[in-house]
């Protein structure tokens, strides 16, 4: 048997498509199931221990002074890259293994029979869930087009998927705690469902490109997979290989400027440009995160740093959606299949939500 | 025997035109490779997700990369 092809895709992160199919028909063995509980304690307990061992390899084996700036620095280095690398490594495994379960075929078929509303709120919700990359964006697209999906219903799931992205997630759980994270995926996934309601609204139906229109009537080849629970473990393992094998360079380069920062920037120093009062620093937040292409992982390490410095939760929330949602390359991958007036509204749409998200938490926290 | 490999450039894309290529090779049949990027000429085989394997016109796999030994299995 030849060695399973690690997937590559898009910097993102996100899978971008299902690895080769396993025809075996083996259960999971006892001996697995413990081999896999036996790491899930192992994973647990040196989770626990990292925060100490970062205070005594900082202060104790370094002999650093406590609350220097390289102390600091280095304590945050030391704590936060194992932490994070552990977390990634943890979650990836498990949503690759339930990726399994959502194919692009079976979201497209499940979603045909969908009305609007109830249809936007599935779509979105399956956005985070079903493999996606941008490359991706327009095949996935022309594929919802046929079955009949509604457009705003397609939007919604075009504008969760990249947008709320596991990675941001887990990361922002790790380094700001539950409650950062839980913002960011209920405020990314009411954005993708309104936006897409509203998209929906106006009938923009005719500012597709005409030969997608055509499409209505094509054929499609669907080819089923059928994958055993050790299929399904074997994907878990191929996500973590080759999203945690392209993302950790970024982890650590993001957790190395976030260590700088905290260590040698003034606490104070990020209040004036990205504060609260600083009512402006919201749209130039989204208007300088559009061209930006940064995978969640690489920009997490650094929001954490500009907050723990004075800077507002919605500006910097603001900035990260717009960093990972609103990206020039998929606008133009997109532009092969909508004309030019419905990605304006598309980029229009997700914009406001945006700059409302970043207006009310700054209002509110 | 007609090989085409559909999909827009992404890695995933490249990745499965290698295996082919290695398939091909492997086996020694006699066959012509096409790479399809064209979004247009992808969605008229009825194909939307990439990457995908085409064979004599017949789609062997649909979003996702096929192993070489599954390739090979096509190609014999």
């Amino acid at each position: 048997m030849e060695s399973i092809q690690p997937i590559k895709n898009q910097a993102e992160g996100a899978n971008c498509c299902s690895a080769g199919p396993g025809t075996d028909k083996k259960k999971i063995t006892a001996r697995q199931l413990a081999a896999g509980l036996l790491g899930l304690a192992a994973w647990y307990i040196i989770y626990k221990e990292l925060l100490p061992f970062s205070y005594f390899f900082s202060y104790g084996l370094l002999g650093l002074e406590k609350g220097s700036h390289l102390g600091e620095a280095i304590q945050f280095f030391v704590y936060d890259t194992p932490k994070v690398m552990m977390l990634l490594t943890l979650i990836v495994f498990v949503i690759g293994m339930l990726r399994s379960f959502f194919t692009q075929e079976r979201t497209r078929k499940y979603l045909a029979g969908k009305r609007e509303t109830a249809g936007n709120v599935i779509a979105a919700m399956l956005g985070i869930v079903t493999p996606f990359c941008s490359c991706s964006a327009v095949p996935l697209f022309l594929g919802f087009v046929q079955a009949g999906v509604p457009l705003g219903v397609t939007f919604s799931f075009l504008i969760a998927a990249p947008m709320v992205n596991e990675v941001a997630v887990i990361l922002l759980y790790g380094l700001l705690g539950w409650k950062v994270a839980a913002i960011y995926l209920g405020t990314g996934l009411l954005i993708a469902i309104i936006s897409g309601w509203i998209i929906g609204r106006f009938k923009l139906e005719h500012w597709i490109e005409d030969w997608v229109q055509e499409l209505r009537s094509a054929e499609v080849e669907i080819i089923e997979e059928k994958l055993t629970w050790t299929d399904r473990i074997d994907r878990g393992y191929e996500a973590v290989r080759d999203i945690v094998g392209k993302v950790w360079i970024y982890v650590i380069a993001g957790i190395g400027v976030g260590a700088a920062i905290h260590g040698y920037v003034p606490e104070t120093f990020m209040a004036s440009v990205m504060g609260k009062d600083a009512w402006w620093s919201v749209p130039v937040a989204v208007v300088v995160g559009i061209p930006m292409y940064s995978n969640a992982a690489g920009i997490v390490p650094v929001v954490e740093a500009l907050l723990g410095k004075g800077a507002a939760l919605g500006t910097v929330l603001a900035f990260m959606m717009s960093v990972i949602a609103l990206s020039l390359p998929e606008m133009v991958i997109l532009r092969k299949v909508l004309k030019p007036k419905l990605i304006a509204v598309f980029i229009g749409v997700v914009g406001s939500g945006i700059l409302f998200t970043g207006f009310l938490f700054n209002l509110i926290i | 025997m007609e090989i085409k490999v559909c999909g827009p450039g992404c890695a995933s894309c490249e990745k499965t035109q290698k295996i082919v290529e290695a398939a091909i090779a492997a086996t020694s049949v006699d066959a012509t490779l096409t790479k399809v990027t064209d979004f247009q000429e992808i969605a008229k085989l009825g194909i939307f997700s990439t990457p995908a394997v085409v064979i004599d016109g017949e789609v062997k796999s649909v979003g996702n990369i096929p192993k070489q030994s599954q390739v090979e299995g096509w190609l014999r």
